[in-house]
């Protein structure tokens, strides 16, 4: 594009006062990636008002908070192991991360085939990282956690969980069916058609947005 | 700039050092659980990983490193009011808590 090169000889805050106040579009961006990037900063806020929401009821508790490392340690041959389902959890959508960031490569190589199947496998694993999920509820609530209390302590533990995790979770079952559509898509020479595969790097915002606030949730909630 | 080639191109060799970068990381703040690290050491170790995960995602995975500065500032700036919120709700669970002693536990 002909501004870059005179880009180029500004320094980068001239470059953001250019973009912002010139008579012109302010993002350099397609406007899908733009809206994006917004709707996820939206989402940081609301994700971080759970966070602090469960940081100030841990503070003001007179009881004990029950010790997320126990609460969810499974019995595996004889010995209970801590925290393992989540950590296998984290390690479901890390690897689905890295499948997403492939996908999208080779959708701007225009590889088709492999997008495709790189796309089937992250939905594959973020449903996996969904039934994972859902059998730690279960079991949970198999042992009395409710979202006004549970037997090892402090009552605020089980709304804190269920809304967190649940909030999440719903995260992660509406990226699973983002991702089937965006993989039909390709599938179905859409963006063939379109002349870009920017609409794949978008999708894939949101699924590393997904991981990235399960950064936040498996350190602040299970590592605590 | 990289509009030369369409949207966001780049090797995919730094996609996988990251990707195995992510699980280096995430085993380590498993293992600050699992060795039972206590007090600052395992506070700042959760913190240090957090965040180091949420940056190589962020930057490398979602492109923000390559993106213009414009863009940069307006999705990263204001995530920082945050602070403030977090600041105000831990004096205000510290108060409650202080509260609810002096009201229930005579």
């Amino acid at each position: 594009m002909a501004h870059d090169a005179q880009a180029a000889a500004l320094s980068p805050l001239q470059q953001v006062s250019g973009d912002f106040a010139a008579d012109k579009q302010a993002f350099s961006v397609p406007w899908g990636k733009a809206m994006m990037w917004i709707f996820l900063l939206s989402d940081t806020f609301i994700f971080s008002c759970f966070l602090t929401s469960y940081m100030n009821v841990r503070f003001s508790t007179l009881q004990g908070w029950p010790n997320p490392s126990q609460v969810f340690s499974l019995h595996i041959g004889g010995q209970d192991i801590p925290l393992i389902l989540i950590a296998i959890m984290t390690f479901v959508l890390i690897t689905s991360s890295g499948t997403m960031a492939l996908a999208v490569n080779y959708g701007y190589r225009k590889h088709k085939r492999n997008t495709v199947m790189l796309l089937i496998a992250t939905a594959a694993l973020g449903a996996t990282f969904v039934g994972m999920q859902a059998f730690e509820w279960t079991k949970l609530i198999m042992e009395g956690v409710r979202p006004w209390g549970n037997p090892w302590g402090a009552p605020q533990f089980g709304s804190c969980f269920f809304m967190i995790t649940g909030f999440h979770g719903c995260h992660v079952s509406a990226g699973v069916i983002y991702l089937l559509i965006t993989a039909k898509r390709v599938g179905s020479g859409f963006y063939d058609k379109k002349g870009t595969y920017e609409t794949v790097e978008v999708a894939g915002l949101y699924w590393h947005f997904v991981d990235l606030v399960w950064v936040f949730i498996f350190a602040f909630f299970y590592l605590w | 700039m990289s509009e030369a080639k369409e949207g966001q191109q780049h090797p995919l060799a730094i996609y996988l050092w990251i990707w195995l970068l992510l699980f280096v990381l995430s085993t380590f703040s498993y293992l600050v659980d699992y060795f039972h690290l206590h007090g600052m050491l395992r506070w700042s170790l959760i913190i240090l990983f957090m965040l180091l995960k949420a940056g190589f995602i962020v930057a490398i995975f979602m492109h923000m490193a390559w993106e213009r500065l414009a863009l940069k500032l307006a999705i990263l700036l204001p995530p920082l009011c945050l602070l403030v919120l977090v600041g105000f709700m831990a004096i205000e669970g510290d108060y409650t808590f202080l509260t609810r002693g002096a009201a229930f536990l005579r």
